[in-house]
């Protein structure tokens, strides 16, 4: 049942709880990146907890309370970077809890959740902040027994005199070490990864003893005194504006706090006109809707379609492009003289996030400053839209970041933190606004689509001589939309000599964003399809081929490494018993097909193992994947997890989702118009990891782009029939 | 209009309307937040309550068509034998990512298992396919099931 002390308390200070802010001993990151710390003492009031710094409070009983810093969207951060500080302090993880850190860009540097970065980011950071405070609680227990440091060695939670034997426990010394000056975090010294007894070993989610009872921390669940619930209705085109609406009717309503018209500028990604209903209940204020008539403005983008788009689309791909993205040698010499050529234009489509928990945020004023509550990935980025669009000072916008019902990057924007928020000052009342599902995939910040006519050239002897792509993609001038945009130094591009990579913008004035591996989500199912193509049309295996293409182990700029690609194709190949025929299902076509993809500084090579029933309908059998990502994995429990849920997540969009516009409108409002994986369709995905010499990075979303095209070239070797439009049609795949 | 609920084991009275969705008159009138809003529609399971033992989608079931019907949410999915064996088989295999409908997604489970001690792979594509998780965590929700199973039949 309810537990008050579940909830974040309105009342709640943007500090550690009990700590007095100016005894504080501050480990963060300063402004030019590098760690410091400034001196201080901390003692919590009644518990006797001291903190060591910013992170790592212990209580006298030895007992551990560590900051997250980062959001948590289902990706395991808010117990791996807790893991990696742990692991440097040397204590007992059963004796550690966790709290979400507050935003504050002081203690903490910068906090989100995205582009697979935490990892990435903070691994070196946290364990010099655990390797401080062990650093301190160690020099505390050397004067206590007036021994050198030296002769001072660590287990968990206990600091130990080598030669007598002597033990003290954290706990006893932590209020001395909180007064020592901190060491000097560039020299602190850090454990051999040899004896790590954390990292590395699989720990489950922090949270997820909670999640199982079913208490309540999630963002939805936020629960302030005297609150009243919020839905808010906008233009169904994106960026219309509201001329007039029958307030007094929906006002009259039993239930109905208020109805209110609040103001909204152009930006998409800001504030946007809209109707406030709040209500005593969520499901009052919705059903609200229903009597609701607002007269909308549409603007300039009611005329969308996605038919229009793709007509203008296929004309652009008659003209030159008008961005070059890249360009290597001579394409068109090269082509003429190739000794194969092929043509082929790929097409995938808009998508939704639709991350389970819909959009919402809990906003009130109180004691002249706004307080939120909400699931974001990123809380400072959303407090400066708060701050900017209601013309309040920064300092006057706390943001509590609660966990999140998944991210997948849609989080990234705060438009429903800045509704939340402006709904909230305009009708003085503590406010819960809560999307519906026809709210969030209607206005979403969608994976932007792309048309790409691609020509490959390949000589006498089968190598891939030749590339060229005209991608036509979206954005205003030559400025790609949101996420819209790609690198010129995608793969293959930089392994092939001749290469030219141009584009052409559709100014559409759709949302867009990013999106679980934005851009290369999309094109890895188009350059590693058409790899697959010009590998059967050279005649050789699809491995051989991706093999030669990666060359010599080699770095290729300063991000790219064939050498780790060539390890994870190897090993996936092993994994899949590749180049021998998979067993067929029983009146089916059964294929394998490989992909290979570099993203978010992840390796990862896959096979979809796909069968294919007579009227078309798939099966995916089987997925195999190896993935490098570094050095150390942090916690391999959640890091399959996630590779798995990757995986999945790439299947189902090839498998069926699409947002189609009309009239400027989305077409597709829940789940039965976009569907999502279910357990019928999982299949299993078997996972391993290939540790190489560099330092960890992150799994959020490396692993998803090769799914696509994997599956799509499992199809191709079942059918003979190529997918060239996302989602697959599964009318094509007839026997 | 004042209904008379049989919640988690407890009488509940609440004054709401008939119409109002189970879902609703549990999260925002009674404060019990175990189950999850994701679809308003029936297509998600994330607001999965039993009914009798029985699960159904509490956003489509207007309180008034609960009646004497037992409800049980989540939070009291530790009262029975089986629903305390999921909960630590999903702790066990380190199921949840996100965990937003694995609340829904355990009392499927738990629905199963209790008038299924030993389902197929079948069986659970078809009592959880109304469920969906969109970290589509299905490798250790399927494996999950099958632990709780196979612990049953070693009694």
């Amino acid at each position: 049942m309810m537990d008050g002390s579940e909830m974040p308390q309105s009342s709640a200070p943007d500090r550690p709880r009990g700590l007095d802010r100016r005894l504080f001993l501050k480990v963060g990151l300063g402004a030019g990146g590098a760690l410091m710390l400034a001196a201080g003492l901390g003692q919590a009031e009644g518990t006797g907890e001291v903190a060591l710094s910013a992170y790592i409070r212990i209580r006298p009983d030895g007992s551990v309370t560590l900051q997250s810093k980062n959001p948590e969207i289902g990706q395991g951060i808010k117990t791996s970077l807790p893991m990696i500080i742990a692991e440097e302090l040397d204590v007992d993880w059963a004796r550690v809890s966790i709290e979400q850190a507050a935003t504050d860009a002081t203690r903490f540097g910068s906090q989100f959740a995205g582009g697979s970065l935490s990892t990435a980011l903070n691994y070196d950071q946290m364990r010099k902040v655990g390797a401080a405070g062990r650093a301190l609680l160690i020099a505390a227990a050397a004067v206590r027994w007036s021994v050198p440091v030296a002769e001072c060695r660590t287990e968990p939670g206990v600091v130990i005199h080598s030669p007598s034997g002597r033990r003290l426990d954290y706990g006893t010394l932590v209020a001395d070490a909180a007064k020592l000056p901190p060491p000097d975090l560039a020299t602190v010294a850090l454990k051999d990864p040899k004896a790590f007894r954390i990292i590395g070993k699989p720990h489950g989610g922090i949270d997820s003893a909670r999640i199982v009872k079913g208490q309540p921390i999630f963002g939805i669940d936020t629960v302030v005194p005297g609150m009243v619930y919020a839905v808010f209705e906008k233009c169904p085109v994106f960026g219309g504006k509201v001329v007039s609406a029958n307030l007094d009717e929906v006002r009259a309503l039993k239930g109905v706090r208020g109805a209110l018209i609040v103001r909204g500028g152009p930006a998409l990604e800001g504030l946007l006109d809209g109707v406030a209903i709040l209500a005593d209940s969520w499901w009052t204020a919705h059903r609200a809707r229903q009597t609701l008539k607002v007269v909308w403005d549409e603007g300039a983008s009611a005329t969308v379609s996605s038919e229009g788009l793709a007509a203008t689309a296929d004309a652009l791909s008659r003209q030159p492009g008008t961005k070059v993205l890249r360009k290597d040698g001579d394409v068109d010499t090269a082509l003429t003289g190739a000794a194969r050529v092929l043509e082929a234009a790929y097409s995938y489509p808009f998508i939704a996030h639709a991350p389970l928990e819909p959009q919402n945020c809990t906003a009130l004023m109180q004691d002249g400053k706004l307080v939120i509550h909400a699931p974001t990935q990123t809380p400072q980025a959303g407090r400066t839209l708060v701050a900017k669009t209601l013309g309040l000072p920064e300092t006057d916008v706390i943001v509590h970041v609660t966990r999140c019902g998944g991210g997948f990057g849609r989080r990234l924007n705060n438009d429903y933190m800045v509704e939340a928020a402006a709904i909230a000052r305009q009708s003085g009342l503590p406010v819960k606004l809560v999307w519906s599902r026809e709210d969030d995939m209607r206005h979403d910040f969608y994976r932007p689509g792309a048309f790409h006519f691609l020509k490959g050239g390949i000589d006498a002897q089968g190598h891939l001589v030749a590339w060229r792509n005209h991608f036509v993609s979206f954005g205003q001038g030559d400025k790609f939309a949101p996420s819209a945009g790609m690198s010129g130094s995608e793969t293959p591009a930089r392994l092939v000599p001749h290469c030219l990579i141009e584009a052409s913008l559709i100014p559409a004035g759709l949302p867009t964003g990013a999106l679980r591996a934005p851009s290369s989500n999309g094109l890895s199912f188009v350059f590693q399809s058409f790899l697959d193509e010009l590998a059967h049309a050279a005649g050789q295996d699809p491995l051989a081929f991706q093999l030669a293409l990666m060359g010599e182990p080699r770095m290729i700029g300063t991000d790219f490494d064939t050498g780790r690609a060539i390890a994870v194709l190897k090993t996936v190949a092993k994994m899949a018993d590749w180049g021998h025929p998979p067993v067929a299902r029983p009146g089916q076509r059964t294929g394998k097909g490989l992909a290979f993809y570099f993203s978010h500084r992840g390796y990862f090579a896959e096979v979809v193992q796909a069968s294919v029933a007579e009227g078309g309908e798939i099966t995916v059998d089987k997925v195999w994947v190896a993935g490098d990502v570094g050095s150390q994995i942090v916690n391999p429990s959640m890091a399959r997890n996630q590779v798995q849920g990757a995986v999945l997540d790439g299947l189902a969009q090839a498998l069926g989702q699409e947002i189609t516009f009309r009239n400027g409108r989305a077409e597709q409002s829940n789940f039965d118009g976009f569907p999502l994986l279910r357990m019928p369709q999982s299949c299993p995905v078997e996972v391993e990891f290939v540790l190489s010499d560099h330092p960890p990075t992150g799994l959020g979303e490396p692993a998803l782009p090769p799914a696509p095209p994997a599956l799509c070239n499992a199809l191709f070797a079942a059918t003979g029939h190529r997918v060239r439009r996302l989602p697959i049609d599964t009318a094509a795949l007839k026997a | 209009m004042t209904f008379r609920l049989m919640i988690n084991g407890k009488a509940r009275t609440v004054d709401v309307d008939p119409d109002m969705p189970l879902l609703w008159v549990l999260r925002d009138t009674l404060d019990i937040k175990g189950p999850k809003f994701g679809c308003g529609a029936g297509l998600c399971g994330a607001c999965t309550v039993h009914l009798d033992g029985q699960p159904v989608r509490s956003c489509q079931t207007p309180v008034s068509a609960v009646g004497k019907a037992r409800v049980t949410t989540i939070e009291a999915l530790d009262q029975t034998a089986v629903g305390r064996a999921v909960q630590q088989a999903w702790l066990d295999l380190d199921v949840m990512q996100c965990g937003y409908c694995q609340a829904g997604q355990m009392m499927s489970a738990t629905a199963l298992l209790t008038a299924n001690p030993a389902p197929t792979d079948e069986d659970i594509d078809g009592a959880m396919a109304g469920n969906i998780c969109r970290c589509a965590t299905y490798n250790r929700i399927r494996a999950a099931i099958h632990q709780v199973a196979a612990a049953h039949r070693k009694g």
